[in-house]
């Protein structure tokens, strides 16, 4: 909570009087969330990255924003006492120090981003107390598909996953390109058709986060959102059982049933039918014409159109 | 016959846009009623539409800009809208489909159609008259850029009455724009529109960077030229460098759509990722073209209003050059999210921030040029400092986003919808806007009115940190960007505050509409007989205000940075000159005449009407080789009318 | 018609920073400078273009691949249509500059020629290709290769369309110095042209056939 909103009012109050109302308001709704509630070891990383990097940055910005202040509030013409010397126009050693201040400062910054971009790497397996959780997420309109190719079931728009276990996602869109993001864990990436990608989170405690899509992706975009479910690992276990048991059967025919536009859909649970399935979305989005109706002009009609 | 085109395409069961539409067409009709009654076609057409002249080009372009900021300004309050409402189980008042329409028509309009007219209008005005020369390399080629946008402005708010405007956002990312995803005439649209204005961007960089490198007065090296010259000679060396890579981005994209092609599909072997590339690779430095000639604004209007020269010079140009390079290596940073390699990333990242140290020195600089100095608080001055504050912060959160695992939590979030206001707001506008009040009294000879002026600041300052500081926040909240629809409803307080601030910024709106208004009324007592109001540095102040056609009776000699500051002390500024017969070209109407026929070409071409695209386009190309063939028609402005018109000013400063 | 420009000694290392002091420059300088300005534009599209097919070269989506589908030595005869039309070019504008009428047309009818056969044989093997299957719209690869090699083959054509338009306006007015201008610029125009198309033939051509 405070650590959440210091930085955050520091930065308002200092350079304007009167919308303290709106800071006040800001305040109100302070509750920590999102980025500011960090849930797990990678957004954790990422939330100590953006406090420092600001830091870093504040040194040399809070004086600026004071020094252009006072400099220009002193040097008004109006000012009597002000003295001035409007001929000089140049210094070789303020010179020097106007190159070396923010030189200096992107250094800093420079070894920070390398360090973080390599420690936080999206592909970068986590280390965690059990075996990793292995989970392939598919973007469709407007809703996400999560698949448990090991552990043969799959949910749309609902993930659970166990505490204080790695999960390896995979991701991919049977559809536009979509961002799959769950601000309390961390990184998002891109799902994007016929391309797979990686990316390793973990979340510490037990409980319920919200996720999202975090690339427009057309009309339903604001409601393909999913909650992340994480409970400890034995109750994890029983979701799986139950799920497996209770579920209807997604496969082939029943993904493709699934994959049609709706939104805002309500969580469901299968038993996967076809381990497969997402590597057949995967080749499934690359193959199939989505638009026959075009470039028929282009080719003969002896030759098939489009692979 | 008409392709796609009939009546279906009129939005009859919408009100809201069909409302807008006949409201736009009625004060469109009744403009055009007003000037047939009045009888002043002629004018218009031989003053403006066919005028060749770079000032009233210059006039042309930012009145078009800030036409379209209304326009773009009306999608904005309505988005701010639907997300202080659409909270919870609240749906709004605007469909997806409408809203999506909206903030996309909202961000092409303001970047292409406002911010681009108003940039590229400041300098058609300012740097011929600040090199000390009569008018750009290739004067009527300037005609048809500056038509060749106004195409590209009509034709996208045709697309309010005439079928819809593309729902992919201003970038329009495949698939979601391709045919299989958006099958309607919107982002062909988005597409024709920008390509036509696109050639005309591509032409003025061309003219420019012809007209700065090649025409300046005698003795103007390139270490005398004035900052904004420099800054403008940067922004469109990256317009030839970075224009034409999104006009063939948007070929590839076109020819998908419309030939079925697979560069950016699903399917077929296309890669989305390349559009992603490539469009940034022209809209990185897209952000610097528009930014960069807004810096040359703060230099000149902050040395004038401090009475000192700028403080180091050298630094600023070198800096100026240095974001220029710079600006091509860090388009990456747009999609860290993308999956790339963490050596990628930091590379990337590395690279925007260093883009920091030049900018930083850049503000140093201002910060030095004002220190000691006599600072007089106009109008311009309050944008130029209300800029420095409010851009630093902008550039806090910019290198913020440009560390990799920052970015991977706010991309897309409501935190970046923050940043790239703070610095097109805090940076862009407030720089056009103190250009424009810098300027005015050149351009027209009068004043603005300074008590209008600052209360239009203070609101455009504190509209902006209302409507955007909440954003940053939301951001950090978790919020992404492009919400139809907000889930959480912890967030509406803030989102209140935000519509607030954009109320705030209708107010500066409507306090520049009535300084101009009170200003022309009050012309009088405004008027500036001496054509140097600021006691200003640079050579647009010693011709007089308006300037003459010819700009300068005798191109003034050079002799240090600051010249016309120089000629002042040494007591050249005033010299009476033996004036010689002058010749100027003559006006003409290749540009009006050729984007009408790009209109036409465009509009066909959205609605597949083959025929009349293919006549469009016939037309237009005729028109090219009909100006092919002429030789230069140019008017002599006989020695003895010169001398007239220059002793008339001369007369006034002594 | 005097070039008004006096360079002095440049304190600075590159040809950019030459100090020129003398005023506006002359309009054939201007000219040709704002041409050269426009072509470097033309180069950037290009590049784009090349990148893009460098991004799909290998997507074929199960359809022909470049090793299938071109005829190197066709392709051979093409570019040296192109590069020897460069050459008769450059001495069609060399005649004009020394005001030698006959020579020029000559050399403009040659230079036609040849970059109508250039023409006519790319137009061919898009035909063959498309009639094979191998249209645009088959995949990423070819939508790339059409695309990049027919933007070269437009830029012939309206490079053809702008001589036949200049040797008309040599009949019409004579060699003045507006046309003369117009004259210089066009050959700038074409030896770009040559210049894109080494980069296709080597990029396209002669790496696609080796994968």
């Amino acid at each position: 909570m405070t650590r959440a909103c210091v930085p955050h009012r520091r930065r308002w109050s200092r350079h304007f009087r009167w919308p303290l109302i709106g800071a006040a308001l800001g305040l109100a709704s302070c509750k920590p969330a999102g980025v500011l509630d960090p849930q797990g070891p990678i957004a954790s990383a990422e939330w100590l990255l953006l406090v420092d990097s600001t830091a870093i940055m504040l040194v040399v910005v809070i004086p600026v924003i004071v020094a252009t202040l006072a400099v220009a509030w002193w040097y008004r013409s109006s000012n009597t006492h002000a003295s001035r010397d409007t001929d000089e126009s140049y210094e070789g050693r303020v010179e020097f120090v106007v190159w070396s201040i923010p030189a200096l400062t992107v250094i800093l910054l420079g070894g920070v981003i390398w360090i973080g971009s390599h420690q936080l790497d999206p592909r970068a397996p986590l280390s965690g107390k059990s075996k990793p959780v292995h989970v392939e997420v598919v973007a469709l309109d407007w809703k996400w598909l999560f698949i448990y190719p090991d552990l043969g079931v799959a949910a749309v728009n609902q993930l659970v996953i166990p505490a204080g276990t790695p999960v390896e996602f995979q991701l991919t869109s049977a559809t536009v390109m979509n961002s799959f993001f769950v601000p309390q864990l961390g990184s998002q990436i891109y799902a994007m058709g016929g391309m797979t990608t990686h990316l390793n989170l973990m979340a510490d405690q037990p409980g319920e986060y919200p996720g999202l899509s975090a690339n427009f992706s057309g009309d339903g975009f604001s409601w393909m959102r999913f909650t992340v479910k994480t409970v400890p690992a034995a109750e994890f276990n029983t979701w799986i059982e139950h799920t497996q048991a209770a579920s209807a059967r997604l496969d082939d025919a029943s993904y493709a049933e699934l994959a049609k536009p709706s939104k805002n859909v309500a969580p469901i649970t299968y038993r996967l039918g076809e381990p497969k399935l997402f590597d057949h979305i995967v080749d499934q989005t690359a193959s199939s014409p989505q638009n026959p109706t075009v470039g028929g002009a282009w080719c003969p009609p002896e030759s098939p159109a489009g692979g | 016959m008409l392709g796609r085109l009939s009546w279906d395409a009129i939005p009859f069961n919408e009100p809201l846009p069909l409302a807008t539409g006949a409201v736009l067409a009625i004060v469109i009709v009744a403009v055009l009623i007003l000037i047939t009654v009045k009888g002043w076609w002629p004018y218009l057409w031989r003053e403006w539409l066919t005028s060749v002249d770079h000032k009233r080009i210059g006039v042309m372009y930012v009145t078009l800009g800030l036409v379209m900021l209304l326009r773009g300004y009306s999608d904005a309050i309505m988005m701010r809208t639907q997300q202080a409402i659409a909270v919870g189980s609240a749906q709004g008042y605007l469909p997806p489909e409408h809203y999506n329409q909206i903030f996309s028509a909202h961000g092409t309009i303001m970047i292409f159609f406002v911010a681009m007219p108003l940039v590229i209008g400041l300098m058609n005005f300012a740097v011929p008259l600040q090199l000390g020369v009569r008018d750009v390399a290739f004067p009527v080629l300037n005609s048809v850029s500056l038509w060749l946008t106004a195409t590209g402005a009509l034709l996208i708010n045709m697309s309010l009455v005439i079928g819809n405007f593309a729902r992919t956002g201003w970038m329009g990312y495949p698939p979601l724009s391709e045919l299989a995803f958006s099958p309607d005439v919107g982002v062909d649209y988005y597409l024709w529109s920008l390509q036509i204005s696109g050639v005309g961007t591509l032409l003025t960089g061309i003219n420019f960077v012809t007209t700065i490198l090649k025409m300046r007065a005698p003795g103007m090296t390139y270490f005398r030229m004035p900052v904004f010259c420099w800054t403008a000679l940067a922004a469109n060396l990256l317009i030839v460098a970075a224009f034409p890579v999104l006009t063939a981005t948007f070929v590839m994209l076109l020819l998908d759509r419309y030939l079925g092609m697979h560069f950016f599909t699903n399917d077929g072997g296309g890669n989305q990722m390349m559009y992603v590339n490539l469009f940034w690779a022209w809209g990185h430095p897209e952000v610097y073209i528009l930014i960069l000639p807004a810096f040359g604004i703060y230099s000149e209007v902050v040395a004038t209003f401090s009475g000192k020269g700028l403080f180091s010079y050298r630094s600023m140009v070198w800096a100026t050059l240095g974001i220029c390079i710079l600006s091509f290596m860090v388009w990456l940073h747009h999609f860290f999210t993308m999956g790339a390699g963490a050596n990628v990333n930091a590379f990337f990242g590395i690279m925007s921030s260093i883009i920091a140290v030049p900018t930083g020195v850049k503000v140093f600089n201002w910060l030095f040029t004002m220190f000691r100095g006599r600072i007089v608080f106009t109008t311009p001055m309050l944008f130029a400092v209300g800029f420095i504050v409010t851009f630093v912060i902008g550039g806090l959160t910019g290198v913020l986003l440009a560390v990799p695992p920052v970015d991977f939590v706010l991309h897309n979030s409501a935190f970046l919808v923050a940043h790239f206001h703070n610095v097109i707001i805090g940076g862009v506008v407030f720089g056009v806007l103190a250009g424009i009040n810098y300027w005015f009294p050149k351009a027209f000879g009068f004043t603005l009115d300074e008590r209008l002026g600052h209360a239009s600041f203070w609101c455009w300052l504190f509209g902006f940190y209302l409507a955007f500081m909440p954003l940053y926040w939301l951001g950090l909240l978790g919020m992404t960007r492009r919400l139809e629809h907000i889930p959480d409803p912890t967030w509406q307080p803030l989102l209140l505050v935000a519509e607030g601030g954009a109320i705030l910024i209708f107010c500066g709106i409507l306090c520049q509409i009535a300084q101009l208004y009170v200003s022309i009324r009050a012309r009088k007592q405004h008027l500036d007989s001496t054509g140097d109001p600021w006691n200003g540095r640079t050579l647009e102040w010693a011709t007089a205000s308006p300037p003459p056609p010819y700009n300068f009776a005798v191109l003034p000699k050079v002799e240090s940075i600051d010249a016309f500051w120089h000629m002042k002390h040494e007591g050249r500024a005033s010299d009476e000159h033996a004036y010689e017969a002058i010749e100027m070209p003559r006006n003409s109407p290749a540009g009006f005449i050729t984007a009408f026929f790009a209109v036409v070409m465009g509009f066909s071409l959205i609605w597949h009407i083959w025929w009349l695209a293919l006549l469009g386009f016939l037309a237009a190309a005729t028109m090219v080789l009909i100006a092919g063939w002429s030789t230069e028609r140019e008017d002599e402005i006989s020695a003895a009318e010169v001398a007239r018109m220059e002793r008339g000013r001369l007369g006034h400063r002594a | 018609m005097t070039p008004a420009i006096q360079e002095s000694a440049s304190p600075l290392p590159f040809g950019l920073m030459h100090e020129h002091g003398g005023g506006p420059a002359s309009k054939r300088i201007v000219v040709a400078y704002g041409f050269w300005i426009f072509i470097l534009g033309d180069m950037v599209m290009f590049s784009a273009l090349f990148a893009a097919y460098a991004v799909l070269s290998g997507n074929t989506a199960g359809g022909p691949t470049a090793a299938e589908l071109f005829n190197l030595p066709n392709v051979f005869i093409e570019t040296m249509c192109l590069l020897v039309s460069s050459y008769t070019c450059g001495l069609g504008v060399l005649s004009a500059e020394r005001r030698r009428l006959l020579p020029f047309f000559a050399f403009a009818a040659l230079t036609f020629v040849l970059g109508s056969v250039f023409l006519i044989i790319e137009a061919r093997e898009f035909a063959g290709m498309v009639e094979k299957g191998a249209g645009p719209s088959r995949s990423g690869f070819l939508s790339a290769f059409f695309t990049l090699v027919g933007t070269h083959g437009a830029h012939v054509t309206a490079g053809l369309i702008a001589l036949v338009y200049l040797v008309i306006q040599v009949i019409a007015k004579g060699l003045q110095a507006a046309v003369l201008r117009r004259l210089l610029c066009w050959s700038l125009f074409w030896h770009a042209l040559d210049i894109v198309w080494v980069g296709v033939f080597t990029l396209v051509y002669l790496m696609g056939v080796r994968h």
